[in-house]
């Protein structure tokens, strides 16, 4: 059976339904972060309908988690919010350990924040470098990118990888940090305040950055609640829901910063909140970097999911590979707990659920992952209809999608 | 004979405003490069410098793709419109004392009808591709256009008021070669007007709306390829070499300088254009994008209700000071 050609192009430009004509923006274009399609009805360049079309990064790993160890399952979350894939590793790992009755030593949880934070830096530091590019500030894309740079280059230090990190582990981290890390993240710690300041000099009261940004996609409190949104889109409509305040994990109960709160649900207001949100990150930063305690980074009672070390812990005389370890969380079926459990962490993008069902086989039932992406982009027809197409740019920036998390 | 020396001038005209052309787009690279902490061309030749003969040859041996569903004749007719319309407007321009191909009483009505018909160009290429992001950057430019033509005309008309003269020539002269006697002085409300114009007129930052990457693509050229592209490339760059010329000419006292320099008479006017397309650049490098409805509430509510304050004051104060 052949298929038709899609006619992206080639449909008139009037469809004869008076003024009215669709528009079909995406999946390849430049302001739909990745391979969003919006199919507009348009009059003139107010939008008349707007229908959000997701699933072109579908990749099916809620399914492919079911046949793959709950270790193996770690670099999948690598690739859903690509952009700071480290804060999906470490909502990974907090779920697990808590499905398995793991604990994880204040060490790695230390090192779990000082990654989470980093990420949610280099994710933040892309929404803004994005979202000013999409309402045309060119320069701020730049100067965002050098101080995400900067980021990238201490993750390579961390861990090798730049952008797939997969380095926390189920009861732990993978590697230690070495004290060369920490004085450099030290110095980042120190500019970065200024760096912001940079920013903002550039937009925070450009005259057109607020007049396309001041009283644009505004969502009260309870909209952007009913619309299921969460992280900074929620907050700055008024809620104040943080899960590192509310319900925290990691060593977010160890360190001392505030939720930033917006009030007017614009997009200004989400703009101020993540801003503000970042400088709280580089407080948060700099406090683990002054109370990170010794210790061992993975617990001895974690599945042995961890690379052994020299010295730290002894490779058993019946295992001769790596790869044993695997092996054994599979083999030892009956051994984990049987159950359900849901999880969620505030990766950069909002509330980020993992929900497990477990057998108690060495891998999940089922998996499910509750991707902030996804449920924001049921929020774009309510933002954008009603609005012109450069409104609707702004406001699929605000919303900081990504579709690697959204399609899964 | 006659004919065969402005032949000639025309073609030394054409050949230097083109280099000029090529290494504007090396200058603002270069600029904005500098300005967003990088480093801009760096591999064609010493720091770049062979980067736009690069571009030009690339462009020109790419393939000149037709959409099928493209109406040719305007299609490929639009470049070229755009094109030739800006560069007669380029035989008006004084660049020094009676450097001037075509040296007409109605210099300044010339140019405007050329920036116009320019536009003309934009749209037919919106239309003509036959594709909704060309068609949208159509209507955009349109709209742009003509309210924008209306307080670029305005802004000048103080201008014309207190110099007597639409030619381009008198225009300077009556400035004088002193500093003080610049318009800029006089006309500082028109000056203000005439930037923002001069910026919707050629589609910079931040009113590039017909082309705006993240919204349209790429507007209006979205479907354009190889030296057609260019050609609406170089048609934006002599655009804004002639919005800088009329800035210079009305404004900023033409040609004449601090001091005379005699090798190269010229040398003030293209300085002076020079600083225009360096703001040019270095708008472009600050500002974010106005949207479509509130580029048209600037047009019609601010430029040109100030413009025409600006005519009456002048007028007012013509008509008690002389």
């Amino acid at each position: 059976m052949t298929r038709p050609i899609s006619k992206t192009i080639n449909v008139p430009v009037a469809d004869g339904d008076g003024d009215r004509y669709t528009l079909r923006m995406g999946p390849q274009h430049p302001a739909t972060h990745g391979v969003l399609r919006v199919d507009l009805e348009l009059d003139g360049e107010t939008i008349l309908k707007c229908t959000p079309h997701v699933g072109y990064l579908h990749r099916g790993f809620e399914k492919l988690a079911e046949h793959r160890t709950y270790a193996q399952s770690l670099i999948l979350t690598d690739r859903l919010d690509y952009i700071a894939a480290m804060s999906n590793n470490v909502g990974y790992c907090v779920a697990v350990e808590k499905l398995l009755g793991v604990s994880c030593p204040m060490r790695a949880k230390y090192i779990r924040t000082i990654v989470g934070e980093m990420s949610r830096l280099c994710s933040h530091l892309l929404w803004l470098a994005t979202h000013a590019l999409d309402i045309g500030a060119m320069t701020v894309f730049l100067y965002c990118f050098r101080e995400r740079e900067i980021l990238l280059d201490l993750f390579e230090k961390l861990c090798g990888a730049r952008l797939t990190f997969s380095y926390t582990r189920i009861g732990g981290v993978r590697q230690d940090v070495t004290a060369d890390f920490m004085s450099e993240l030290q110095r980042f710690v120190d500019i970065f305040p200024s760096k912001v300041s940079d920013y903002e000099t550039l937009i925070d009261t450009n005259r057109i950055w607020l007049k396309r940004t001041v009283g644009i996609g505004v969502l009260s409190a309870d909209e952007a609640l009913s619309l299921g949104l969460t992280g900074a889109c929620l907050r700055g409509s008024g809620v104040d829901y943080d899960i590192r305040k509310h319900r925290p994990y990691d060593a977010y109960d160890q360190v001392d910063f505030e939720v930033p709160i917006g009030a007017d649900g614009d997009i200004y207001a989400r703009y101020r909140c993540r801003m503000e949100e970042m400088l709280q990150s580089n407080k948060i930063l700099q406090q683990c970097i002054d109370q990170l305690p010794p210790g061992p980074i993975f617990n001895d009672d974690a599945p042995d999911l961890v690379m052994p070390m020299q010295g730290e812990r002894k490779i058993e005389a019946d295992t001769t590979t790596y790869g044993s370890g695997l092996i054994k969380f599979i083999d030892e079926h009956g051994s984990h707990p049987v159950g359900d459990v849901y999880v969620s962490t505030e990766v950069p993008k909002g509330e980020l659920g993992f929900y497990f069902i477990s057998d108690g086989s060495g891998h999940p039932y089922r998996m499910h992952i509750r991707s902030p992406s996804f449920i924001h982009i049921g929020a774009i027809p309510y933002l954008a209809e009603g609005g012109f197409i450069a409104d609707l740019i702004a406001n699929i920036g605000t919303l900081d999608v990504v579709l690697g998390e959204c399609d899964r | 004979m006659h004919v065969l020396i402005v032949f000639i001038e025309i073609l030394v005209l054409f050949a230097v405003v083109m280099l000029h052309v090529a290494y504007a787009t090396y200058f603002e690279r270069k600029i904005i490069g500098h300005m967003q902490v990088r480093l801009g061309p760096m591999q064609q030749g010493w720091h770049g410098l062979l980067q736009p003969i690069a571009d030009g040859i690339k462009s020109f041996f790419k393939e000149d793709i037709v959409p099928a569903q493209a109406d040719v004749l305007p299609f490929r007719a639009a470049p070229i419109i755009c094109l030739t319309a800006m560069m007669a407007a380029l035989a008006v321009l004084p660049f020094a004392s009676g450097w001037v191909l075509a040296d007409i009483n109605i210099g300044l009505l010339f140019i405007f009808a050329m920036s116009s018909l320019a536009s003309y160009g934009v749209i037919l290429a919106g239309w003509a591709t036959n594709s909704k992001y060309t068609f949208l950057g159509g209507l955009r430019s349109m709209a742009q256009v003509v309210s924008y033509e209306i307080s670029f005309g305005l802004s000048l008309v103080g201008v014309m008021m207190l110099s007597g003269s639409l030619n381009l020539s008198k225009i300077v002269e009556a400035q004088g070669s002193s500093f003080g006697g610049m318009y800029l002085f006089p006309q500082i409300i028109a000056f203000f007007v005439f930037c923002v114009a001069m910026l919707a007129e050629t589609n910079r930052v931040p009113f590039d709306l017909p082309e705006a990457e993240t919204e349209l693509v790429s507007g209006y050229c979205t479907e354009y390829s190889g030296m057609r592209y260019a050609m609406f490339f170089m048609a934006e760059y002599i655009g804004m070499m002639v919005m800088a010329s009329i800035g210079t000419i009305c404004f900023l006292g033409g040609w004449n300088g601090p001091f005379e320099v005699a090798f190269f008479p010229p040398f003030w006017f293209v300085f002076k254009i020079y600083i225009f397309m360096f703001v040019f650049i270095w708008i472009r490098a600050t500002m974010p994008r106005y949207r479509y409805d509130q580029l048209m509430d600037i047009g019609w509510k601010l430029l040109i209700p100030l413009s025409l304050v600006n005519i009456v004051l002048t007028g007012i104060v013509k008509a008690f000071v002389g």
